[in-house]
């Protein structure tokens, strides 16, 4: 599904250059679920924005469902994000002035979808979520927990090939992060692709693979519960 | 299809920050207003002018004589002299180019006070010897009976036209003055017509004030001989006034020993030459008009274009997280440049229309007074339609600067704005 050959990348300020990716070489398939590990600093979350399509890189390859993404337009890569990937953040990002059920249909409106025919499906999926009864509040009135359930509800309605997880948990207590987890296992046992950022072991921990990268290189690459080494680059 | 989800964010976008959005649309509609507002005065104040030399020929030139200021042929300098009949002969004769030449008598020791007499009734009035062709060069309308005709100068007949105010002050109690007789410096004269007070412009003697008398009359009763105070003269169509006016002066000079360069002994005023100046003035107050205007809509302008760029910086990482959603440049530049659109048009628009109000006060407040000065002041409705065009396009252009810098932006650098 998803396929790195050799990437780097370099953020450049003024006259200085960066090196975050030094050479990733990875491959995700079709209905794994993988967490990305590392210490703050090790080019993970540069490297999920990669596979989003949210940020360039400048040498190697990036293959999406088969296709080379590089220098890509920015109107065909909002089609791409459209479609085929869903976004869940540590902070949501919902919208603030929009209220939850408006949120969760936002993707469709970009598909050109009607208001009536996305707010039936954008319900569908808040009731999913266990959120319907609080479909017309404000972001600013729910919870952490109920604020990611409605970001995940958000990143599904466009039925994604792939959903890209920044630090899912990262500002959610444990219970909550599990519950949040839960979820996220279920939609992953629907078939989609789920690609974890984060740095806490237990959320990694139900993962079914664990890359950890270190200094902008794969540091390892293990299969959960086999603790079978994969030969690092 | 129309996209309410647009305009319902555009709303809100705009609703956010009601302070700040009406003072940036203040520069528009302020703009558009002085832009408005001037340019329908000053359409009025054209208005007004061009009626008051409604039917005046342009093309017509006035002279008089002035004391001479230089010596010539034995003559001292500061002689007194007058055009004769000879010279209207002569000029006539030598300038073909000339359409109607029109002599005047300004009885001016006929004029004294209290010269005019009615039955108990009596007033002072201006005494004018004038030909019929008068009207063709500063046409005017009769409220009563007629003009001055060929047959009254052949015959030397003693009728009179009176102008308007003659009539109030002699005829007090509605009688109708056609066919009385009226004494003027002692001498009776039949009355033929009332001159009607419209328009405005006029050379020598108000009209209102005016009593006028064949001119060959005036000659013989008043012993004027054969002396003419002042003509006018027209140029034949396809020929200008001013080219002939210097040869007319030329033959004057020479037939009354005026030295050639004495430039004051013929007085003269050439009405095209007037009319240029006056269409220069207009020009002028135009051209004011659509710079101040313009300018001040300009700078109203680039205020919604600076705050479009703010408004896009503070929205920088919604507009991120809309792009992570799906959100093409096009659906985001789309909605910049409505936004900005909108917001001048809507500005923009109460500036016109108040504008428009405004002038269509003034006419209302103005209408019917005397010196008519602004005439139906307003813009017309292509002006109008123009101005709401620029609008639209400027206001797309103000949020050109700023939808660009939004899509610039990478969308993880977008989001990641606080």
């Amino acid at each position: 599904m998803v396929r790195i050959e050799k990437l780097h990348k370099s953020y450049v300020t003024g006259s200085n250059s960066l090196h975050v990716l030094k050479g990733i070489d990875v491959e995700i398939n079709k209905g794994e679920m993988v967490s990305i590990m590392g210490s703050s600093g090790s080019g993970k979350s540069t490297l999920l924005n990669i596979i989003g399509i949210l940020d360039n890189y400048d040498e190697g390859g990036y293959y999406l469902d088969g296709e080379l993404i590089k220098n890509m337009s920015e109107a065909k890569a909002a089609i791409h994000r459209n479609r085929t990937l869903g976004f869940v953040f540590q902070q949501f990002n919902l919208i603030s002035f929009k209220n939850a059920l408006e949120n969760v249909a936002l993707p469709l409106y970009y598909q050109k979808i009607s208001r009536k025919k996305r707010n039936i499906i954008a319900m569908e999926y808040l009731d999913k979520m266990g959120l319907r009864d609080w479909a017309h509040h404000m972001p600013n009135e729910l919870s952490g927990g109920q604020k990611q359930r409605i970001a995940i509800a958000r990143s599904l309605i466009s039925k994604p090939k792939v959903i890209l997880a920044d630090e899912p948990t990262g500002a959610l207590d444990t219970t909550i992060s599990y519950e949040v987890m839960d979820i996220l296992k279920e939609i992953n046992a629907d078939g989609i692709t789920m690609i974890i950022v984060t740095h806490e072991h237990d959320i990694a921990e139900m993962t079914q693979r664990i890359i950890r990268l270190k200094d902008g290189i794969i540091e390892s690459n293990v299969t959960n519960g086999k603790k079978k080494q994969v030969a690092a680059v | 299809m129309f996209d309410i989800d647009l305009y319902r964010e555009i709303w809100q976008a705009i609703t956010k920050n009601k302070m700040r959005s009406t003072l940036t649309a203040f520069g528009v509609f302020w703009g558009i207003f002085m832009l408005v507002a001037l340019a329908g005065a000053g359409k009025g104040f054209q208005n007004g002018i061009n009626k008051q030399l409604e039917g005046f020929a342009t093309n017509a030139a006035f002279m008089w004589t002035e004391p001479t200021t230089v010596p010539y042929n034995g003559f001292k300098k500061g002689r007194s002299w007058s055009y004769d009949n000879a010279d209207m002969e002569a000029v006539l004769h030598h300038v073909p180019e000339i359409e109607y030449l029109v002599p005047r008598l300004e009885a001016y020791k006929q004029s004294s006070v209290n010269n005019c007499v009615y039955k108990d009734k009596y007033g002072t009035f201006q005494v004018q010897g004038d030909y019929p062709d008068l009207a063709n060069v500063q046409p005017f309308k009769m409220a009563r009976g007629r003009f001055l005709n060929d047959m009254d100068i052949k015959n030397n007949r003693k009728v009179c036209v009176i102008g308007s105010r003659v009539e109030e002050v002699l005829f007090t109690n509605g009688e109708n003055p056609i066919g009385k007789y009226m004494r003027v410096s002692g001498v009776y004269f039949q009355i033929v017509g009332v001159t009607s007070p419209d328009g405005n412009i006029q050379i020598g003697a108000d009209k209102k004030e005016s009593v006028q008398i064949p001119f060959t009359t005036v000659q013989q009763t008043f012993n004027y001989g054969d002396i003419v105070h002042y003509f006018s003269f027209t140029a034949k169509k396809d020929y200008s006034v001013s080219d002939i006016e210097n040869r007319v002066m030329e033959i004057l000079k020479k037939r009354n020993d005026i030295a050639p360069k004495d430039n004051s002994a013929v007085g003269h005023v050439n009405i095209e030459k007037q009319f240029m100046i006056m269409k220069y003035l207009f020009m002028g107050i135009n051209g004011l008009t659509y710079l101040v205007g313009l300018g001040t809509l300009l700078a109203g302008i680039i205020g919604i274009s600076n705050i479009m760029l703010v408004i896009v910086k503070e929205r920088t990482k919604e507009i991120g997280i809309k792009r992570a959603l799906g959100a093409t440049p096009y659906n985001i530049i789309r909605q910049i440049i409505m936004e900005s659109t909108i917001l001048t048009l809507s500005a923009g628009y109460v500036g016109l229309i108040l504008g428009i109000l405004l002038n269509e006060a003034l006419g209302v407040a103005l209408q019917g007074t005397m010196s008519e000065v602004l005439l139906n002041p307003g813009i017309d409705l292509k002006a109008g339609l123009t101005a709401l065009f620029i609008l639209v396009v400027a206001g797309a252009l103000a949020g050109l600067l700023p939808a660009s810098k939004a899509v610039k932006v990478k969308p993880i650098d977008a989001i990641r704005e606080e």
